[in-house]
């Protein structure tokens, strides 16, 4: 019992030295490196885990983006396109009445040289029937007072019918 | 490498399952036929528990089959005497129990062996002083354990350097969890990231050491190694914890060692030397911890083999049944004894680590 409890003196010599060498020794070949390596393993995959959610952030990014974008671009293609289809009735409008006054215009002018065109045929026609007139008038004045006892006639009857008062 | 220790194991394990038994048994039967009384019985059953936990000058493997190992003998003033183990014999020429004696082949001393330990006389009959730094059993035993760790440790410092950023891959997946056990579960919540870069190589050695020392006593049929239940290695590493403890302390633990602040004149003069004495009793408890619980778990093992056999000589039908309550207790204490082996490594690691950031904790109040 005696031999359990008492430290030998060479168990603790030789435990010293073992315990100690192995200490050293571990620390240069083992622990040091091992340490490292861990170390740097651990550093690398938190690295690589924070790029990878620094990407998957700019890919979400990017993807918002897109989608703004997109956004913007469809808004923008819609307003064009009512722009477009707004210019598009305008012009149709505008043609409509450019044409429509245009139309008038004519209509008017034509009917404006219809109006002096018919003016112009009356009058002619006012001079052609008076010169008619003056032509059968005198034909007929030819003719009728070539015998004395009908100008005599005619004489009375027109006086007989001008009611003097 | 490993493959040819696991070889090994097996290989001895298979030649001497047969004899363990037998060896058992022959020593109950050495007991029996030597003692004359009941009480001497159960004497001799406690000598055989002790003599198999404490170290030795030899590896008994079975029966008589032992494997000798050097004797170093330094006698002062005489010089250095080197001879195997085996070279001890008793008064009748052989290798009994009792004293054995042997004589120094380079300075002729007279070498007494007993439970004690070796005592030399010269031609004279003078008692001579020496200093004997024989390789023990134990030490045997932490030498193969640190050559084991060495060429372990070496070969998964190599896998990391030859594979750097990648998972770790065959031995160095079996050691990764318990570096990272050390560094993660003790050195950083204890000392933190920083101050424990300092200790780490002290920590994560006493950890291997310890757990490897307890492991290689938990093989059977290899002499039952008792490595961290010897008094002489576990004083080696709490003095260590000491001496680090000590060196390191700053101006802060020292200062409420020596004068606690805060604390009345008269309650001083009673805390200080209990400080002071607290500051020793830290390691030896330590020590004693380690040393208890591996010994004792061997020593509950090898009660209840020797539980057997005391039924047994009293009849065979007790023996059979107490034997099979015995084995299957036994099969229970040793699956304990597994946890235990890693347990006490981690609580002495715990507290080594506890006592250096004790001793390196900044004022903070």
């Amino acid at each position: 019992m005696d031999a359990l409890l008492t430290p030998a003196f060479g168990t603790v010599f030789w435990a010293s030295l073992a315990f100690l060498t192995v200490l050293f020794i571990l620390r240069k070949v083992a622990w040091g490196p091992i340490l490292k390596a861990l170390n740097d393993r651990e550093e690398s995959i938190t690295n690589s885990l924070r790029e990878a959610e620094k990407a998957r952030e700019e890919m979400a990014a990017l993807n918002s983006d897109n989608e703004r974008l997109l956004q913007e671009a469809r808004s923008k293609r819609d307003a064009m396109l009512k722009e477009s289809k707004e210019i598009a009735e305008r012009l149709v409008s505008d043609a409509k009445a450019n044409a429509r006054e245009a139309a008038a215009k004519e209509v008017e002018s034509a009917r404006s040289a219809i109006e002096t065109e018919r003016k112009a045929a009356i009058a002619e026609l006012k001079a052609e029937v008076a010169k008619l007139s003056v032509d059968i008038a005198e034909r007929l004045l030819k003719e009728e007072l070539a015998d004395t006892g009908k100008q005599k006639n005619l004489v009375d009857k027109l006086i007989s019918e001008s009611t003097l008062s | 490498m490993i493959r040819f220790i696991a070889r090994f194991i097996t290989v001895v394990m298979i030649i001497s399952a047969p004899n363990f038994a037998f060896s058992q048994n022959s020593e109950q039967n050495d007991e029996h036929t030597n003692s004359h009384a009941d009480n001497h019985k159960e004497e001799g059953v406690g000598n055989f528990i002790i003599h198999h936990i404490s170290d030795a000058n030899e590896i008994h493997l079975f029966g008589n089959v032992s494997i000798p190992l050097p004797i170093i003998i330094f006698v002062e003033g005489k010089g250095l005497d080197v001879f195997m183990s085996s070279a001890f014999h008793d008064a009748n020429g052989g290798h009994g129990h009792g004293p054995k004696h042997a004589r120094g082949p380079l300075t002729g001393s007279h070498y007494t062996k007993d439970e004690l330990g070796i005592t030399a006389k010269d031609e004279n009959g003078l008692d001579l002083a020496i200093w004997d730094i024989s390789i023990t059993k134990s030490v045997f035993g932490m030498f193969f354990v640190i050559l084991l760790m060495i060429l372990m440790l070496r070969s998964v410092a190599k896998n990391y350097a030859r594979r750097p950023g990648l998972a770790p891959k065959g031995i160095a997946s079996l050691m990764e969890p318990l570096i990272l056990f050390v560094r993660d579960g003790i050195a950083h919540p204890i000392l933190g990231k920083e101050k424990s870069k300092k200790f780490m190589s002290f920590l994560l050695t006493t950890f291997f050491f310890i757990v490897a020392c307890n492991l290689l006593g938990l093989i059977p049929f290899i002499g039952g190694f008792n490595i961290t239940g010897t008094v002489g290695v576990t004083i080696v590493l709490a003095g260590l914890v000491f001496v680090i403890t000590t060196i390191n302390g700053n101006k802060h633990y020292w200062g409420h060692i020596v004068s606690p602040p805060g604390v009345p004149f008269f309650v001083k003069l009673l805390l200080v030397p209990i400080e002071i004495f607290g500051i020793l009793l830290k390691p030896t408890v330590l020590m004693i911890r380690l040393t208890a619980n591996i010994s004792a778990g061997h020593i509950i093992i090898l009660s209840f083999v020797s539980l057997i056999f005391i039924f047994g000589k009293n009849s065979q039908a007790g023996g059979l049944g107490v034997g099979v309550f015995s084995t299957l207790f036994m099969i229970f204490m040793y699956l304990l004894e597994l946890l235990v082996a890693f347990l006490q490594a981690y609580v002495f690691t715990l507290l080594a680590a506890i006592y250096f950031s004790e001793a390196t904790q900044e004022p903070h109040h």
